[in-house]
This record gives C-alpha cells, structure tokens and sequence, in this order.
C-alpha cells in the first residue's frame, strides 16, 4: 500500500505558525505514533488529515477515498443517547450483542440504556474508543485516545484497541512513549 | 435525585392551585363590593354564563372556526418559520434578505396589520393570517438561534464519520434545536391566540369568538364577556398543553428510531 505523503505543509491560525514545512510519510496498514511537545501543531496535523482544516500550503497524497474513524481529544458522544445508540450512530450494521459484547470487554457493564450524559468520563472516554473502533474505516485517528483512563483500564482499552487495529492503518498523538509502545506502534514520527 | 424533582413540582402545582383559589376569592369579594354586573361581574356568575353557552349550537361552532383558523395560521408559520430558518442558516443571502422582513414584522403593530388585511381581504380567515404574521418571525428566530448553537464538534464528528444527513438532522440537530423550537411554541401559542382573537374583534368574522366578544361589548353583557375570555384561556391552554406533549412524543420517537 501506498503511503500517506505530506509535503511541505504549512498551516497557520492568525499569524501563527502551527506547521512549518512539515513533511512526512505515514506507511499505511500499521500503527503509527505522533509525538512533539505540547503547541506543536499534533492536533492541527491529525485535523488536517482527517478533512476538518485545509493547509494553507504544500500536498497531501494517499488519503483519497480512505473512510475515516476518529477517538478525539473530546468525547463527542451524542448526550441524549445511551453507548449502544452512540456506537450504533456511525455503524448502523452492528448487532445490539455485538455492541453489547464489545462493551463487555472494554468493562462497560451495565449502562447500555444511560444516556451518555449520565455516564462517567472514563465510560464517556471507553464508548468513545469503542464507536471509533467499530465503525467501518480504512484510517483512525486517536488524538490521546487514553486520557483519563486509571491504569487497569487503560491497559485493558489499550488490549483490545491493540487487538482492532492489527494490521491497519492507524495514527496515535500521544505524549507517551510507553502507550505508543503499548499499541505496537512501529513508526515514531516526532517533531 | 428524581424524588427531589418531583416533590418540587409538586410543590409548584400545589402553589400555583392555591393562588388561583386565592385570586378568584379576591375577585369574588371585590365583585360583591362592586355590586355593578356591567363593571364587574363575579366568578360564579361567568360559570353560570358558561354553563349556559355550552348548551347551544353557536358555542361550540364559534370555538370550532376560531381554533381552526388561529391554529391553520400558527402551524403554517410553525412550518414555514423551519423551512426558513432551514434555508438561513444554509444561505447567508437568504438570511440577510430575511432580516429586514422578520424585523419589520416583529415591529409593526398588530393592529396595523389587522386594518390592512382587512383593506386587501375579506375578514373570513383574518385570524389565520395574523396569527400567521405573529407567530412566524419567533418560530424563524428561535430556529435559526437553535441550528447556529448545534455543538460544533457533533458536526465534525459527523463529518468525519460521513454521517448520511437523515442522521445528522436526527440525532445532532433536532435534539440540540428542539428545545429553542418548543420555547418559540410556547411563546408564539399565547401570541397567536391573543392577536386572532383581537383581528376577529375588529374584523367579525361571522361565527367567530371575536364576534361574540364584540356583541357581548355592544350588549354590555359582561358575564358573556368574562365567559368568552375563560373559553379562550381554556382552548388555548389546553392546545398548548397538548401540542408540546404531541412536540416530546414525536422528538423523543425520532431519537429512539
């Protein structure tokens, strides 16, 4: 598979510089970490790529056509509806077991009919992940994907997101070498 | 948490109960000090009045073409204030030529209206068309308010997702609108009833409540005064009431779809 180019890409946001020339190939079909410190322009990078900000200069290639998944930095759940309505929402073919089954393994028991509103942010954070991951999708983005989760499930969530994205293309920001460890990443690009 | 909520609500109903009981004692102790039928008349007597209209033909056909007019007027405003602020929020000339009308509308007198409806139409279906021209600029706004204040990280999940725009509209827009489109109802129920009722005052249309409220004034008939104005309360609560129940099931039904 061809990778994903970017080529001397510049964006900045009333006069400032966010990117500055940046250039990168992102092998596709493996997961790949993003690290820079904080300001860096990571999140600008991924919004870039995933269609919600256009650079003001140089190309992108290789994303043609690619359907898109996405864990952000926010959980972005609909409030009103419960975690099964929410994963359902961007796949729409899943079965209410299989929802329900992946909810179980990420140690989501018991709150397949709250509304989202009502759930914790770590559960919030997990039915996140879990609609990311079961929507159908050729590239996922994960914009620190694992903030506040407490160790034991954030290593668990780490298992199973490890386990679903064998093998695809996948592009990790993250702060933390050990969790770009963790999800197997085996490219690091940093800036 | 839930029992808290409803012994507040409780509490309300049961606050709101004791001062009704309290106003029509005040009421009744000032129309005994008043000793005048014409300026005042009692509560008991406007439920005598009452008891006594409800058996003829004409009461029930004069709530009939009132509440179907001034309701046809408010639900094609309901419906054209969405398809308008729909389009505003899509096409920023559509809003800006929208602007100066919605103002204009909002600003001009009700009863300048009425007497320029009047000088162009018959006074048939008045009440329609000022209930109409009451109703719309709040629905437009209310709408329009609610569509720009959709949480823009929905929509860019949704568009990262690809989400088709049956499901956007469902799940992002009318959830996060129908709160500014039920505010715009509430408002906007009470506004269409008062100016219909007022265009039929000065417009009599033949069977209309405004009708029987201008013939009571010309009788000096004052219980059938008060009674009418209790009828109108009455329907138009009762509508109220009863169309923002209709508003929950049906918001609550598409979400659950």
């Amino acid at each position: 598979m061809e990778p994903i180019v970017l080529y001397k890409v510049c964006k900045s946001f009333d006069e400032k510089t966010v990117l500055q020339e940046l250039s990168m190939n992102i092998p596709q079909g493996e997961t790949t970490a993003l690290m820079a410190s904080s300001g860096q322009g990571k999140t600008t990078l991924l919004r870039i790529l995933m269609g919600l900000e256009q650079v003001d200069s140089g190309y992108i290639s290789g994303m043609e056509g690619l359907q898109k998944s996405a864990v952000f930095q926010e959980d972005r759940l609909c409030e009103n509806l419960n975690p099964i309505a929410n994963i359902r929402l961007t796949n729409p073919s899943l079965s209410y077991i299989q929802i329900l089954e992946a909810m179980h393994e990420m140690k989501l028991f018991d709150c397949e009919h709250q509304a989202a509103a009502e759930l914790s942010g770590g559960m919030r954070r997990r039915v996140a992940i879990l609609r990311a991951l079961l929507a159908e999708w050729d590239i996922l983005f994960l914009d620190e994907p694992f903030k506040g989760l407490d160790a034991e499930t954030k290593r668990q969530v780490m298992a199973m997101t490890c386990r679903l994205c064998r093998e695809r293309t996948v592009l990790l920001v993250t702060h933390d070498l050990s969790e770009a460890k963790a999800m197997a990443a085996s490219g690091l690009i940093s800036w | 948490m839930t029992s808290i909520m409803h012994g507040d609500r409780s509490r309300l109903r049961g606050i709101r109960i004791w001062a009704v009981l309290f106003w029509l004692i005040i009421w009744q102790l000032v129309s005994i000090a008043v000793a005048n039928d014409i300026l005042l008349v009692s509560p008991l007597q406007v439920i005598q009045r009452l008891g006594e209209l409800i058996f003829t033909e004409f009461f029930w056909y004069s709530i009939f073409f009132s509440l179907l007019r001034i309701i046809g007027g408010f639900i094609l405003a309901a419906c054209a204030g969405i398809l308008l602020a729909v389009s505003a929020y899509r096409f920023r000339h559509i809003r800006e030529l929208l602007e100066p009308v919605m103002l204009a509308i909002k600003s001009v007198p009700v009863a300048s209206f009425i007497i320029l409806a009047l000088i162009w139409f018959s006074s048939h279906n008045l009440a329609t068309l000022i209930s109409f021209l009451m109703v719309l600029p709040v629905i437009y706004t209310n709408v329009l308010d609610g569509i720009c204040s959709v949480d823009n990280q929905l929509l860019e999940m949704a568009q990262v997702f690809r989400l088709p725009v049956i499901r956007r509209i469902r799940y992002i827009y009318v959830p996060q609108v129908m709160p500014f489109f039920r505010s715009g109802c509430t408002i906007s129920l009470g506004l269409c009833w008062k100016s219909g009722i007022a265009a039929e005052v000065i417009g009599m249309p033949k069977g209309s409540i405004g009708e029987r409220l201008q013939q009571a004034k010309v009788y000096l008939d004052t219980p059938e005064l008060f009674a009418w104005t209790l009828v109108i309360v009455l329907v138009s609560l009762t509508f109220e009431r009863l169309f923002l129940l209709l508003l929950k099931k049906i918001a609550g039904r598409l979400e659950r779809m």
